[in-house]
């Protein structure tokens, strides 16, 4: 111990981290710095401080040993610095709060943001296991970035939709069908009363069915649908391929066609989607993002990186679409952390709200929104838990709810939109919609047949398991 | 099946009433979304802009003045398409916050698709309303 305290800061050998700058417990965060909440679990006997400023050093300029080249910078310029660490109580958490100043980092890369920020630091071998958690970016740093190609105002008055959810719905089987039958698929749910359709993420140009052929007939259909309905209609026409060349070439015939989006995975990169942002607002065409692979770091709470953080990557990095989560579908999700999902894609600012896993302030300026998508098992008979969790600017996704329908995939299609109405009817009419919810769908299906199957068809199917990825805090209810 | 346009808010559900109608110019209000009327016998998806029942009613609290509004554009223009907006001035938004059809004309023959064929198979797609092949104002008469 008495060794390494009276030990210069610039004698060669290993010193650690919190000694070396990287631990300063009195700094007060700029304005302009980019700040980070990582969950961190240090190995037994590492002092959680120790480990805080050595994810810090890490992620910033330090290596594991002194340099005497630091001497050559003005180094506490370029230190991150860790300033707060606080024990999650109950485990073996702590949650360290690191200021990086903003140069450190390069205008609009989100490439090289997050080589920084994740680049070495989840391997650190003195830690047992690292989550990024939140990152604030402060207004400075978001104004170096395109953000939303088009955004939720722009995509809406392009479509001329108002006033409730768009829906969509994910083609299934999701391989196999060939390009013929894919496109029928499009056109009934289409006309059937969706808004759009979508390619799912391993859709792409496989021997059963391929891009050029998937795009003409899918087309056919589009403009079929548009025509039966006189409204504008969709399709994600995914284009994610090797390369950005093959990427370009799916992206400019889908234009030349006439489609009025394109999809990407996440899956194809952040600089891919960056290019792709760029493509798509020069192009007029709106950017729909599938986050496949995400919850390979994401689910864990001791790993990764929280996926509030990657709707912040990806609303700086300028996609119009995100699929953030259904609350009551299939897929993972807590419904406070996907408020706050859905909060960090929407809202000009957000608050610190730790109910819904917001560690910072964060302000977008007047970078547009990005619209969230709900997909992922959920149907008809949901809509109203559905609107009272989500809200009205996102794109609902029955997938299976459209194309199980045992009337049709047209019948399954308009169910789903009749619900949806007669929601939105009754919530502006003043009635307790939330409550009230499964009377206004049996009342609609009185009238409707194509509702009334779907809802005879789906009534009991629920998906409730514990989630994995949960605030540390709970609502205290009140009495 | 007869074409039946599915623009705005609430084509899906059955045509709505006086009470209805009244509903939501009151929920509008009661967001501090002003209101406005528009007509058009040209109901192309891509016709943004609609004539409008003179100015946007900044000022009108008032849902029943607003229904009168309404009221006289559907009877001044039968036959014709008329929808009520609301529109939300705030910063960040500074759309139309709810759109919905409120008349219709008695029968509508609906949209052709026009397909350009090019090589490699290739095709530029066009929508056309047939009504719009008549000349505004003889539209949707019989």
């Amino acid at each position: 111990m008495a060794n390494h305290t009276e030990k210069n800061r610039w004698a060669a050998g290993v010193t650690p981290y919190a000694e070396m700058g990287y631990w300063q417990p009195d700094y007060v965060p700029q304005d302009t710095d980019i700040l980070c909440a990582f969950r961190i679990v240090p190995q037994e006997g590492v002092d959680p401080i120790e480990a805080a400023a050595a994810v810090a050093g890490e992620s910033s300029t330090a290596t594991w040993t002194v340099v005497w080249t630091d001497r050559l910078t003005a180094h506490e310029h370029y230190q991150a610095k860790a300033y707060q660490v606080s024990p999650v109580p109950g485990t073996d958490q702590f949650i360290a709060f690191i200021a990086y100043d903003i140069d450190l980092f390069e205008e609009g890369s989100i490439a090289n943001l997050t080589s920084s920020i994740i680049g070495n630091v989840f391997s650190f071998k003195a830690l047992k296991s690292l989550r990024l958690e939140d990152m604030r970016i402060p207004l400075h740093y978001v104004k170096t970035f395109q953000g939303p190609a088009h955004g939720i105002v722009m995509e809406r008055e392009y479509l001329d939709k108002y006033g409730r959810p768009l829906l969509g719905a994910t083609t299934k089987p999701k391989l196999g069908l060939s390009a013929r039958n894919y496109g029928r698929v499009v056109f009934e749910a289409l006309s059937g009363g969706l808004d759009f359709t979508k390619d799912d993420e391993n859709i792409n140009s496989q021997p059963f069915m391929r891009w050029r052929d998937r795009f003409l007939y899918v087309m056919e259909g589009v403009n079929n649908a548009m025509a039966a309905t006189g409204e504008i209609k969709g399709h994600y026409l995914n284009v994610t391929a090797a390369t950005m060349e093959d990427m370009y070439e799916r992206a400019e015939f889908a234009q030349s066609l006439g489609s009025i989006v394109i999809m990407v995975d996440l899956t194809v990169g952040y600089t891919a989607i960056q290019s792709m942002a760029r493509w798509a607002r020069k192009n007029g065409v709106i950017l729909h993002l599938h986050r496949a692979g995400h919850g390979t770091y994401t689910r864990q709470k001791t790993h990764g990186v929280s996926f509030r953080v990657i709707a912040k990557w990806m609303r700086l990095a300028g996609v119009d679409h995100i699929h953030a989560g259904t609350v009551v579908g299939k897929l993972e999700g807590d419904p406070h952390m996907i408020h706050g999902y859905y909060d960090t894609l929407r809202n000009a600012k957000i608050p610190v709200n730790p109910l819904n896993g917001i560690y910072f302030d964060q302000d977008w300026g007047s970078m547009p929104a990005t619209m969230p998508v709900a997909s992922g098992g959920i149907h008809a008979g949901q809509m109203h838990l559905l609107l009272d969790h989500l809200g009205e600017d996102v794109i609902l996704q029955f997938g299976g709810g459209t194309i199980g329908h045992p009337q049709g995939i047209a019948a399954g299609a308009t169910a789903n939109r009749v619900a949806l109405e007669a929601m939105i009817f009754a919530r502006n009419q003043g009635q307790d919609y939330v409550t009230e919810g499964p009377d206004i769908l049996n009342a609609a299906a009185r009238w409707s047949p194509a509702l009334r199957a779907a809802l005879e068809t789906w009534k009991d199917v629920t998906f409730n398991f514990e989630s994995t990825d949960t605030p540390d805090v709970l609502a205290t209810p009140s009495l | 099946m007869s074409f039946h346009l599915t623009q705005g808010t609430f084509s899906y559900l059955p045509p709505l009433s006086d009470d209805d109608v009244k509903s939501q110019i009151e929920y509008a209000l009661q967001h501090n979304w002003p209101l406005s009327v528009e007509f058009t016998d040209d109901p192309h998806p891509r016709n943004t802009y609609w004539t409008m029942w003179g100015l946007p009613m900044f000022d009108q609290r008032d849902a029943a003045a607003v229904f009168y509004e309404v009221e006289q554009c559907k009877k001044a223009y039968p036959g014709y398409y008329v929808r009520i907006n609301a529109y939300d001035r705030r910063l960040g938004r500074q759309t139309i916050a709810l759109s919905f059809i409120v008349q219709r004309p008695s029968t509508d023959p609906g949209f052709r698709v026009v397909r350009q064929e090019g090589p490699n198979r290739q095709l530029r797609y066009t929508l056309e309303s047939y009504a719009t092949t008549r000349p505004a104002g003889q539209r949707f008469s019989d």
